[in-house]
């Protein structure tokens, strides 16, 4: 600074003890403190709770589409039993009917066994299909892009077998259509909600946090600081803060999502994986779902340091207003 | 340097609590300033460091007009002026040495640039065993000095010190009062707010008493 401390501490030379050590220099934001560690807090269970809707939504939807695809794959050719037809080789006769249309790929038709296990449910085990008049099945794959004309078929199956109906599934598919719809709808809904929810929570925790920090930015304004240099140390504060709690709930979201479906496919075939798989399909995210995940991420990073700038902004803002407006007296000290 | 004329500051639908103040504050002058506790010292040293506009009247800074100056240039023309708060607002978290320095910092100054200057300052100050002690820690008369050092650093050319002996015993108020007198003669302009009387008796200098909203002055 001026020459006068220079020269007295030229004259003290003699008398001069080791120098004493500066410490690294602290960053001008106070790395942590309570109200850092709560957004931080916050920012996490936000981002976990984001990552797991948004993981649900899609799994939700992945099952509903995988539903609906299974289903119009295939058709169904149901045989009533007659005295006067011969059933195995009427089974036979309307797979090869049903194979020579265009649009068909494969048919397969429901042995004995299957169809004993198909009733066991209902019927106990043991059942001797003979005594009871239960109608057969095949099933014939259809190529979904280019179905067979199902009209021409059903008239062709009812003139060579009246005992043959043809089931589409159209009715299942047009329900399965709606319900994949309603659900993916639904689970948007929800997706927008915790979005807005998580939206609004951190922009309002980091405001919190910030305010206990208003004072750094008063001094730092008055000690002549540009408004951009005050709010990229904040921002570099916030995005750290952010980063830390959006990575830790995106983590754990990732998490649950590994553990169930790696239980999921070490229980396969259990009653209870079947029953979870059946209810909420499988648990497996795929590449989107990682994906969105590190979106969010993103997102909740991107969303914390933007509001820790305008909200510095607006408060050098506020602090020049009570400059041109002195009968806003808060902030002021005494006269 | 500074020009008021006809200034008049009043909170509010309140009273004026400046009233037609006219004066200039020279460059390499030396003044005190003092009156009764709320005669107004701190909202005129507000006005001079452009932290308050006036209600009426011009200022003039640094051969500029304040109401017409954009709110992006003020930083710039504050890095001109260093103030000594009457609370002395160090920033609890950094050091006593970091306080110091936060002027050079904010400006992108490097450390190694600085670092001597900020530790010899504070060495006159008698601060040179606590650079890195914490302001919490430190005792009233400390802080103060540590606020006044943080004025310093970067060789202002107008300096406004509140109170700035307020809270020193005699022989440090001596001594922080030849260090402004150093400054001055550097060629620094000189504004201190005071009550104490025995400092003003130091140094012939001049004085304006501010009462009832009024501004007397004695060169």
């Amino acid at each position: 600074m001026t020459d006068a401390p220079r020269e007295s501490a030229q004259e003290g030379q003699a008398a001069r003890r080791p120098e004493m050590k500066v410490r690294p220099t602290a960053p001008i934001v106070p790395p942590s403190n309570v109200s850092g560690n709560a957004l931080m807090a916050v920012i996490a269970i936000m981002a976990f709770l984001a990552c797991l809707t948004f993981g649900a939504v899609n799994m939700v939807r992945a099952t509903a589409a995988s539903w609906q695809s299974q289903i119009s794959r295939e058709i169904t050719i149901q045989i009533k039993p007659d005295d006067n037809l011969d059933m195995e080789q009427a089974l036979k006769d309307v797979r090869d009917l049903a194979l020579t249309f265009s649009g068909t790929r494969d048919g397969t038709i429901v042995d004995r066994d299957a169809t004993a296990r198909l009733l066991e449910p209902w019927l106990g085990e043991g059942l001797n299909l003979d005594e009871l008049p239960v109608p057969r099945l095949v099933i014939i794959t259809i190529d979904e892009q280019s179905p067979p004309d199902f009209t021409a078929m059903r008239a062709a199956l009812s003139a060579k077998i009246p005992q043959a109906f043809l089931d589409d599934h159209r009715t299942w598919v047009d329900r399965l259509v709606a319900m994949a719809r309603t659900t993916a709808f639904i689970g948007t809904g929800v997706l927008v909600l915790v979005f807005s929810a998580m939206v609004l929570t951190v922009v309002f925790a980091t405001r919190g946090a910030l305010s206990g920090n208003r004072h750094i930015v008063e001094v730092l304004h008055f000690v002549g600081a540009e408004a951009g240099f005050v709010a990229s140390e904040f921002q570099k504060h916030f995005l750290k803060i952010s980063l830390k709690g959006s990575v830790a709930g995106g983590a754990l979201a990732a998490l649950f999502f590994a553990i169930a479906g790696f239980w999921q496919g070490r229980s396969i075939a259990t009653p209870q994986s079947d029953q979870a798989t059946a209810l909420f399909g499988s648990f497996s995210m795929g590449l989107t779902g990682y994906l969105g995940i590190a979106a969010t991420i993103v997102v909740i990073a991107l969303l914390t340091t933007l509001t820790a700038r305008f909200t510095v902004m607006r408060t050098i803002h506020e602090i020049d207003q009570i400059r041109s407006d002195p009968s806003r007296t808060d902030q002021l000290p005494d006269q | 340097m500074i020009h008021f004329e006809n200034v008049g500051l009043r909170y509010g639908m309140g009273p004026e609590i400046l009233r037609d103040l006219t004066f200039d504050i020279p460059r390499r002058s030396f003044q005190f300033l003092t009156g009764p506790s709320g005669a107004g010292k701190t909202t005129l040293l507000r006005l001079l460091f452009l932290s308050l506009q006036p209600t009426r009247g011009i200022i003039r800074s640094f051969d500029r007009e304040v109401s017409t100056i954009p709110r992006d240039e003020l930083p710039m023309l504050r890095r001109r002026i260093g103030i000594v708060f009457q609370d002395f607002r160090l920033l609890d978290h950094l050091t006593t040495y970091e306080n110091v320095a936060l002027p050079l910092r904010v400006r992108g100054k490097d450390e190694s640039s600085y670092k001597a200057d900020v530790l010899e300052l504070l060495k006159w100050v008698g601060l040179g065993e606590r650079i890195n002690v914490l302001p919490p820690v430190l005792s009233g008369g400390e802080k103060q000095r540590a606020a006044i050092a943080r004025a310093l650093i970067d060789r202002p050319e107008l300096l406004l010190a509140d109170e700035p002996t307020g809270n020193v015993d005699p022989p440090m108020a001596q001594r922080l009062l030849s260090l402004f007198l150093e400054l001055n003669r550097l060629g620094t302009a000189v504004v201190i707010a005071t009550h104490d009387l025995s400092l003003m008796d130091q140094v012939e200098a001049r004085r304006m008493i501010l009462s009832q909203g009024r501004l007397d002055i004695y060169d």
